[in-house]
């Protein structure tokens, strides 16, 4: 920055000297660059051509609440399995569904049900049920709500706590940014026709929704059931704790899918690894990381 | 000769594939963000509240509105602690402390954006909850969050401001019996005007176009603000949220809201340059 003339002199001696002894290493580590230039180029190609043509590559696409189970799913694939390449990408669950129409990607992952639309575009597997657990401080006397209060809190109609059975005081629901698959579920199970108030803080990501409710006893925020973790409550809706017996047995009603989606006839290495996922195997490891197996 | 022509040459291709790329990145968001201004109608998508992409609803008033609260805080935030910090370190201080102080406040502009973010929610957002009250996430804590980030900006300008005033000025100041302090308020700040008003709105530029560290301690809401301690969404933070997920129209309403984004700045920028070219005019004809 030149406010440092004394100095100068000194350093560009040292850069003289550092530059000399590199001299040698350099063109040695020129020759080695090239190769490994010609190694990568060489890879990039071959890695391109298996993976439009060979059919032992699978690519998923699409929800970040489904792709740590999917990437652990795959890992799980790829040992069981050697020699088969599961390739898994975040991006979003409408990401999800644009990657599979286009072929881009052989299954889009979806963490919501279809819409009328896209049901005929796509054909869903469902891979596994997740519950939507609703979060709120340890410090928060509440325990348990009704769909129609958690509508009222979340639309901004119930404003203080002591309308549910709290200690008086302001709510304030954390939502996911619009497009979130968790959001939209949350919209189609609890809001119905109703609208998330605008005034709700939009968090973009679990971990931060979780940090915020952690923080502030006046929060409420929704997220996956397997993610609830502790300085967090979750409370029960209509009765029924959120716990996977409950989702289960059907007592617990703020349940969504978890999808994989596909579009049109699907390749023999795609369909398999489908397989896979939905064999007692697969579904017992889905069921440890905290989701609700399909049967 | 014929080697400094081919390096010329090749210079000057490279000057112009990243003023060509500028360009290209200029006419993409244009013609992906104009057409969904025209169709919704402008007035409709700078006037009104209401965003509700699933709906069909794109107003973005209250993101505008959002921004414009967040940076003023950030510029008077910002400039109380900047011209205070060029005040001294051109003025006051003993010549080996501004040594010592003037890196490290350029260190601050090293800093990247996500831990400014992250130092606010863990420290600043809970002591506003705790002592102020409201979510803690709100215009304040974004204000002074962009406020410390535009500091460096702001400081480095108003100090070239403030040593760009010709010696003779405060000389004679103080010949005429002003105090230091005097000095300073009457002539030094007022000679240096223009220039402290340039470091302003470049230091607002910076902060109106942040937005990692705004997502973090903002809070988001879609509510117009109305209090220093209410949430708030700017317009990047709304780029930004909501990307990763869009399509159609949704997506093209994003881009307009970097149209509408894009133009504040140019037009900060432009602000900016008239007010330092005035400067230097007036110089010249002195």
């Amino acid at each position: 920055m030149g406010n440092c003339p004394s100095g100068t002199a000194d350093r560009d001696g040292d850069a003289v000297i550092v530059a000399g002894g590199l001299a040698l290493p350099f063109r040695t580590g020129a020759k080695l660059f090239l190769h490994t230039l010609i190694v990568i180029l060489g890879s990039l190609l071959l890695c391109d051509g298996c993976g439009r043509t060979s059919a032992s590559s699978v690519n998923l696409l699409g929800s970040t609440s489904i792709q740590p189970f999917a990437e652990m799913l795959a890992e799980r694939y790829a040992k069981d399995f050697p020699g088969q390449f599961v390739e898994v990408q975040g991006g979003g669950s409408t990401a999800g569904l644009q990657a599979a129409e286009s072929g881009l990607a052989n299954i889009g992952m979806c963490s919501r049900s279809l819409t009328a639309k896209e049901s005929l575009l796509f054909t869903p597997i469902l891979i596994a049920r997740d519950g939507l657990a609703i979060v709120v401080n340890p410090k928060n006397p509440v325990t348990s709500l009704s769909i129609e209060q958690l509508r009222a809190l979340f639309a901004g109609r119930i404003a203080n706590w002591n309308e549910v059975g709290g200690q008086g005081g302001p709510v304030r629901p954390i939502t996911r940014e619009e497009g979130s698959g968790t959001r939209e579920s949350f919209v189609r199970l609890v809001m119905g026709n109703e609208r998330i108030s605008r005034r709700s803080l939009t968090q973009e990501s679990n971990g931060a929704v979780k940090e915020l409710v952690k923080g502030d006893p006046a929060a409420i925020g929704y997220m996956s059931l397997g993610l609830v973790g502790p300085g967090l409550k979750a409370v029960a809706i209509e009765a029924a704790q959120p716990t996977v017996e409950n989702v289960l047995a059907g007592r617990y009603h703020l349940v969504r899918p978890l999808l994989f989606v596909t579009k049109g006839a699907v390749n023999s290495a795609t369909q398999k690894f489908i397989d896979f996922v939905l064999s007692p195997e697969g579904q017992s490891l889905l069921a440890k990381e905290g989701l609700v197996k399909i049967r | 000769m014929k080697r400094d022509k081919v390096i010329g040459a090749i210079l000057l291709v490279v000057a112009l594939s990243a003023i060509s790329g500028l360009a290209l990145i200029t006419v993409f968001i244009f013609r992906e963000g104009v057409p969904i201004i025209l169709r919704v109608g402008a007035k409709q998508f700078f006037l009104s509240t209401d965003w509700e992409p699933s709906l069909g609803h794109f107003g973005i008033l209250s993101m505008m509105v959002g921004s414009l609260f967040v940076t003023v805080g950030a510029a008077v935030i910002g400039v109380v602690f900047s011209f205070g910090l060029a005040i001294v370190l051109t003025q006051f201080s003993p010549p080996g402390l501004s040594a010592a102080l003037k890196p490290v406040i350029e260190l601050l502009a090293g800093i990247p954006s996500v831990v400014y973010g992250f130092v606010g929610v863990v420290t600043l957002v809970p002591l506003i909850r705790r002592w102020l009250g409201g979510p803690g996430l709100s215009v304040l804590a974004a204000s002074i969050v962009l406020g410390v980030m535009i500091l460096p900006t702001i400081t480095s300008i108003a100090i070239d401001a403030l040593q760009a005033v010709p010696r003779s000025y405060l000389e004679g100041s103080i010949a005429l019996g002003a105090t230091r302090w005097q000095t300073v308020t009457m002539v030094l700040l007022q000679a240096a005007r223009s220039g402290l008003v340039a470091a302003v709105i470049l230091g607002m530029g910076r902060a109106i176009g942040e937005t990692m560290a705004v997502i973090m301690v903002a809070g988001n809401a879609l509510d117009v603000p109305r209090s220093l301690l209410a949430p708030v969404r700017t317009l990047t933070s709304n780029i930004a949220l909501e990307m990763g997920y869009a399509s159609g129209d949704h997506r093209q309403a994003l881009f307009a809201t970097g149209v509408t984004l894009f133009v504040i700045i140019t037009l900060l920028n432009v602000a900016a340059l008239a007010v330092s070219r005035q400067r230097a005019g007036r110089r010249r004809t002195k």
